[in-house]
């Protein structure tokens, strides 16, 4: 059967870990230094022995344990690092959300990894925890220490197995070297973290569903407020982090915040990792600082379009995150700049779409994720993802008819804003803006029953895709 | 205006233009609700924690970006909300269109049709169901519901609300249903697809209770009316003591009780229901029911018109009085029936009677805590209220097992453990609440006081006592402390069968606990050290002042719905209505000038007295009212040897019991779905018991009956209706002087109340016992009267369990209940069957001095090494025969839960 376009290719996220596939340096010679991604590339680059001669291994825990756990969090709060798992809030704040008194003290507080990386398009936690984990695990030793945790968790993607083993593996060898259990060198301070493997939900990729999970309950997201930093894993007070945010608590401690912060931009300091995949000749994970504009990485960085013809659209921020159009390339990659040209910055996957993308088929494709991956609790994500994606699916086959985008276009201010959680507007993203920016596309599969990229005439083949 | 805020609790919301005073704390959604604006909703249920998922109740908050949903939001001082927005309405109306497309719009054969929230919400917003198609999934294929049956599954009407999962996990606590899939295919199914029968539901019906539409229903109840069909009839639960407000759904046109439903907020059950308040109502309708009198010539039973039935129980009754004296003629009256026709019948025995000889089942359960608690404290009642339990910050269970035998308390404890309560359960078995406690005492049967001694001893060691409370509110303080001394904590370890650190750290957390309160059944009472027991407890509450404040004090759970109120109505041999005694010259006054005649003098006995009595054969006639002992008592072969010597037996009956069979003759009665009266529950609380059908045949209703008896023996009694009994029975009584029908008619009252005024007592012994001051009595430990030897090794106890209900000869009528619950069976120790030689799901002879029975045996841990456990639900297994009739000797209950026993191969 004759399809209009090869959106698969696009979408395609590797699930084995292949390091010839990557490209981990940011741009060579030492200008943009690595600071999350350091060895990456080289398999026995995990062992703890490299990370500690190598990489200045467990040099900023040292230091941590000596500081006040105040005087941490004041710390990564200078850094003026935002959370790199999607949301970009301030890390140091959301930390001082957790109880500070001293009668709090008593109570037991979680703090968790959040390393269900399941954005389409993103592939930079797993990177971390292949290469770095030690990293990873100083990391949240250092947040443990900050928020007066006991116990951590990293909770690992389901698919992830291999990642898991890995992660057991370095936290066997920290404790070995106490690094973690009881008195960390010799400081007084027991901290503790456990693994934990989801089932295969992308929506545990949320803090409150992922805290569920961890519960051993239905992954589904829980009504906020009480946020996570007052009632969050198993009752208590916790903060969840992404991967490569606590993976940057290690150089924040040992360069100071002040150094940190001068990394990227103003109020979007530091580096972090940007995933770029689809139609570029070098696909792979940069890390760079915020701000660099969209087709230096594009263009400088992933040699431009793999196929010749030109780049159409971008996904700047992960699958979630609103299309552009060329127009919008010059835009400096960092959290304000993106979502005030309509986008968000997200998780930092970067995805590139040529000429010969139908974006119909393209966002047909996003959304049937979404529909599959809601949890099904709230109304309008579970039958709104799920009409969209059979309007979407008929006007595909060659079905559509001339009110279904009108259709379309009313049910996404009824998801976006509406949803409990905000799968439902990471649905409405991709929807609104290709219906904004591609709406000929659209017109075109329902008026003329063909493609208006490739030409080819629609089959009317409903949900064969 | 603003003076007005923030008085007490409570906060002013502005909703829709207009001020709204709510609780702090409270969810918008109630507020409004509350305030009657109306904002639609259907995952919201007060009782379950809010998810705001369906995303119905969406409205506009002042200063925030976006909708809110109302159920998650907490009202705030100075909200400004607005519920009815354009923009709010359409995104409802889309909801709702996006809703009907997973529901199938079935409403013309729907039993749901007008009682409907999906169907009222898509009216009042003209929801276009065309607009999304309808993708339900197809009804009819089979899923978790398919074998049950009480209730079905029909995931085309389901809405994906999931209240019933949540009531399932959150209130009931039962975990048997979840959501299975994701995305658009959710669906309710049970963990792993199980049958429901097979997975860890208790019928208890919540979440067909909860659901906003009919994707889950009631089995039977398909095709029998619609919602707008049936009339609701608010009456209260005939099974045991929690005294559950519920809702017959009458079909009219039939004459039939279609479902039953419970609505919330509601006293004391807030809307739950357990799975004899839900299902096992089908006994009403059953065709085995008595419908017209029978008397009994040449051994078999002929039909009889009434006239001649009352004539001749009325003539046989006084022949046997007036020849043999008011010791030869005894009435067991029935704490199933109404407090109206307890008062009758007692005033029949007494009047018409001229005798003491009046009884009902409380001697069978809870006559040591009538005995010890008024002996101790003055009153022997529960002390507390239903709704203070959620507030007990340390639950003390001993010999109590709510999740089974009082559902509905069982749930107001499982609140309360939400909110943090600690708990210590004292029980050989590993009950519910057993499983979760947070020290469980699993102790030999038969050593409580051995346990509680231990426990006391303990407290004044490390002074955890209150000392001033003793002092001030106690009395007989140094005789009970010189009879601690021989109990330390390691003798009761030893004799208990338990660590000894477990009874130190019970005593602590019972001792510390802010505030503690002791729940008790017959665990307790059904020993011969029975009414021992009871005191002890009172000791023990006074001991630590855990007594005469809200949410503490000492609550022995009456076991049947009107058990308290047949000793209230003075159904019982010492004391006339409210506890008044029969001895007390001034009462006997009162009550010979309001009844016209001379109160008997004899002393009267018990009913197991009377079964003796019988025995002996000096007991020459009996009026059995709404009783079975031959199922209900121990030592079921001899009872029924004793009663066939009586000479003439009457029954007043719905069914033909074991005891039925006796008869001379059969008075059919009605049961309580078909009469108007009055029932007190556990926590002395009066509510009211209402007609909903017809009753079968020519079966009267019991207070018209006793009536007539009592007219046929020569003591004409007439009344119009059962207010009228109520109100001379009142007016005779001073603790429910207050109460009438109309002051009942919503929410029942606690007495005591003495005036109009007022308001009810929801807990005793205030300030001052009842009593004066509350009375410390030494207790001393001793072992039941058969304890295990070679011979008979093991210790057989016996109880109620969820599904059924005592004799069950009500709740065996149901069949989803039978398919739960179809056979009688043993819990053993799995040490012990191993020993034997047999396996979960064989079947075990059980053999004691009595009687032998071949069950299926349950094996687990669940029971202690070297005992068993049988309940005695099953009459073609009665295990009554079992038992042993040894009795406490104080109130003469039966030695239920120990007697000596063997097993072995059959």
């Amino acid at each position: 059967m004759r399809r209009c376009a090869r959106v698969g290719e696009v979408m395609a996220i590797r699930t084995k870990p292949d390091p010839q596939s990557y490209t981990f340096d940011g741009f060579g010679s030492g200008r943009y230094p690595n600071l999350m991604l350091r060895g990456a590339g080289e398999l026995e680059n995990w062992q703890l022995r490299t990370y500690e001669q190598k990489h200045e291994g467990y040099v900023a825990l040292r230091k941590a344990l000596k500081m006040e756990p105040s005087a941490v969090t004041a710390e990564v709060k200078t850094s003026g690092i935002r959370g790199r798992g999607g949301a970009g809030f301030p890390t140091g704040l959301k930390w001082t959300f957790m109880p500070k008194d001293i009668e709090d003290r008593k109570l037991t507080r979680y703090v968790v990894c959040n390393a269900d990386e399941g954005e389409p398009g993103t592939f930079k936690d797993r990177a971390i925890m292949e290469y770095n984990p030690h990293q990873l695990i100083e990391g949240l030793v250092i947040a443990g220490w900050a928020m007066g945790c006991k116990l951590g968790f990293i909770y690992v993607r389901g698919e992830f197995k291999w990642l898991v083993d890995k992660l057991d593996a370095a936290l066997q060898q920290a404790r070995e070297a106490g690094y973690l259990g009881r008195d960390i060198l010799g400081s007084g301070f027991d901290f503790d973290i456990l693994t934990y493997r989801g089932a295969g939900a992308y929506i545990c990729g949320e803090e409150t569903a992922l805290l569920n999970s961890l519960e051993g309950r239905r992954g589904e997201p829980r009504v906020k407020p009480p946020f996570p930093a007052v009632k969050g894993a198993f009752g208590q007070p916790t903060t969840v982090n992404n991967v490569e945010t606590l993976a940057a608590m290690p150089p924040i401690l040992r360069m100071g915040g002040d150094e940190y912060a001068k990394l990227g931009t103003p109020g979007n300091t530091g580096t972090r990792i940007f995933g770029l995949s689809g139609h570029v000749k070098r696909p792979g994970l940069y890390e760079l600082p915020l701000g660099l504009p969209l087709d230096f990485i594009l263009n400088d960085l992933g040699g431009g379009s793999s196929t010749g013809r030109k780049i159409k659209a971008i996904i700047p921020g992960g699958a979630s995150a609103p299309m552009w159009d060329a127009s919008a390339f010059d835009c400096p990659m960092d959290f304000d700049t993106v979502k005030a040209r309509g986008s968000m910055a997200g998780s930092g996957g970067i995805i590139a779409m040529d000429e010969s993308t139908c974006m119909v088929q393209a966002t047909l494709r996003l959304l049937r994720f979404y529909a599959h991956e809601s949890c099904g609790q709230c109304t309008p994500c579970r039958e709104g993802c799920n009409w969209v994606t059979k309007i979407l699916t008929r006007i595909e086959a060659g079905q559509g008819r001339e009110e279904d985008l009108p259709l379309l276009e009313s049910l996404v201010p009824r998801i976006n804003m509406r949803t409990l959680c905000p799968l439902g507007d990471a649905a409405c993203g991709p929807l609104e803006s290709a219906l904004r920016l591609f709406r000929p596309e659209f017109e075109h599969h329902i008026r003329q029953k063909t493609c208006l990229v490739t030409g080819t005439p629609l089959l009317a083949s409903l949900g064969a895709h | 205006m603003k003076e007005n805020t923030e008085k007490g609790n409570t906060v002013l919301v502005n909703i829709d233009g207009r001020e709204v005073a709510a609780t702090v704390g409270s969810s918008l959604l109630d507020a409004a609700l509350a305030a009657g604006i109306h904002i639609p909703h259907i995952c919201h249920d007060p009782r379950l924690t809010p998810t705001g998922a369906c995303r119905l109740c969406l409205v506009e908050i002042e200063g925030e970006r976006g909708f809110q949903t109302s159920c998650t939001r907490t009202v705030a001082q100075g909200m400004k909300v607005r519920t009815q927005t354009e923009g709010v309405r359409a995104s409802r109306k889309n909801t709702l269109e996006l809703l009907l497309s997973e529901h199938c719009v079935d409403c013309l054969t729907c039993d749901k049709d007008g009682d409907c929230l999906l169907q009222d919400y898509s009216y009042e917003y003209q929801a276009d169901k065309a607009r999304f198609p309808n993708v339900a999934p197809a009804a009819g294929e089979p899923n978790y519901t398919t074998e049950s049956f009480a209730l079905e599954y029909d995931p085309s009407k389901c809405v994906r609300c999931q209240k019933c999962v949540r009531y399932c996990q959150e209130v009931q606590m039962a975990e048997a249903i979840t959501m299975a899939n994701r995305g658009g295919s959710i669906e309710v199914s049970t963990g792993i697809g199980i049958s429901l029968n097979e997975s860890s539901c208790e019928l208890c019906g919540g979440c067909v209770n909860v659901c906003p539409t009919s994707a889950l229903y009631d089995k039977q109840a398909k095709g029998l009316g619609r919602s707008k069909d049936l009339k609701k009839v608010r009456t209260t639960c005939t099974y045991c003591g929690v005294g559950c407000q519920m809702d017959f759904n009458v079909n009219p046109k039939t004459n039939r009780i279609v479902r039953v439903t419970s609505e919330v907020g509601c006293i004391p059950n807030n809307g739950s229901l357990c799975v004899k308040g839900k299902y096992a109502f089908d006994f009403v309708h059953s065709p085995e029911r008595l419908t017209t009198p029978l008397i009994k010539e040449n051994g078999e039973f002929r039909e009889a018109t009434w006239d001649e039935a009352l004539a001749l129980v009325g003539k046989r009754m006084t022949e046997i009085r007036d020849q043999h004296g008011p010791d030869a003629i005894a009435f067991l009256s029935s704490s199933r029936c109404t407090n109206e026709e307890n008062y009758l019948m007692q005033k029949l025995a007494r009047t018409a009677g001229r005798t003491n000889n009046i009884d009902q089942c409380a001697t069978t359960c809870h006559g040591p805590s009538v005995a010890g608690l008024g002996e101790s404290l003055g009153s022997g009642a529960m002390t507390n209220a239903i709704v203070e339990i959620e507030d007990v910050q340390t639950l003390f269970l001993i010999g109590a097992n709510p999740t089974e035998a009082h559902p509905i308390v069982g749930l107001a404890m499982k609140k309360a453990l939400r909110k943090g309560a600690k708990l210590v359960v004292c029980d050989p078995r590993d009950t519910w609440m057993a499983k979760r406690a947070d020290i469980h005492i699993k102790h030999k049967p038969g050593t409580d006081n051995m346990l509680i001694n231990a426990m006391m001893g303990y407290i004044i060691e490390k002074n955890l006592h209150d000392p001033k409370f003793v002092e001030e509110r106690c009395e007989n303080y140094p005789a009970f402390l010189e009879n601690l001394k021989g109990y330390t904590i390691e003798k009761a370890a030893e004799e208990c069968g338990v660590p000894a650190h477990l009874i130190r750290e019970a005593a602590e957390m019972y001792a510390k606990g802010t505030p503690s309160s002791i729940f008790y059944t017959l665990g307790i009472t059904e020993h011969s050290c029975g009414t021992n027991n009871v005191r002890n407890l009172a000791n023990l509450a006074m001991l630590t002042g855990q007594i005469g404040k809200r949410s503490s004090g000492i609550n022995p759970l009456r076991g049947q719905n009107n058990v308290q109120g047949a000793c209230d109505m003075g159904a019982m041999h010492m004391a006339l209505s409210g506890y008044q005694k029969v001895t007390d010259p001034a009462v006997r006054a009162k009550f010979e000038a309001a009844w016209g005649v001379t109160l008997p003098t004899n002393v009267g006995g018990r009913v197991t007295d009377f079964m003796e009595h019988a025995g002996e054969g000096k007991l020459k006639a009996f009026y059995c009212f709404g009783e079975d002992p031959i199922r209900s008592e121990p030592n079921s072969t001899k009872l029924a040897e004793d009663m066939a010597k009586i000479d003439f037996l009457v029954s007043q009956e719905i069914f033909m019991t074991e005891t039925a069979k006796l008869a001379d003759v059969i008075l059919p009665a009605t049961c309580f779905a078909e009469k108007d009266g009055t029932f007190a529950n556990t926590e002395r609380r009066i509510q009211r018991v209402r007609k909903a059908v017809d009753a079968p045949g020519q079966a009267r209703p019991d207070w018209q009956i006793i009536s007539q008896v009592a007219t046929a023996m020569g003591y004409p009694m007439s009344y119009n209706d059962p207010g009228e009994i109520y109100d001379e029975m009142a007016a005779l009584s001073p603790n429910f002087a207050g109460i009438n029908y109309e002051r009942i008619d919503k929410v029942g009252i606690q007495w005591p109340c003495p005036t109009k005024e007022h308001p009810g007592t929801p807990f005793l012994h205030a300030g001052r016992f009842t009593r004066g001051l509350g009375l410390f009595q030494a207790i001393p430990h001793t072992p039941p009267v058969e304890v295990p030897d070679a011979e008979y090794p093991m210790i057989l106890s016996t109880g109620r369990t969820l599904f059924n209900y005592n004799i069950a000869n009500m709740t065996r009528k149901t069949a989803a209940i039978e398919h739960k619950q179809p056979e009688n069976f043993v819990e053993v120790h799995r040490d012990d069957a191993a020993a034997i030689g047999i396996k979960n799901g064989d079947m075990v002879k059980v053999e004691t001095r009595r009687g032998s029975l071949v069950v299926k045996a349950h094996v687990a841990r669940k029971v202690r090494p070297g005992m068993i456990w049988m309940a005695f639900h099953h009459e073609e297994s009665n295990t009554n025969l079992l038992t042993n009739d040894a009795f406490d000797t104080t109130t003469r209950t039966g030695e239920y839960k120990a007697c000596s026993a063997r097993i072995s191969k059959p």
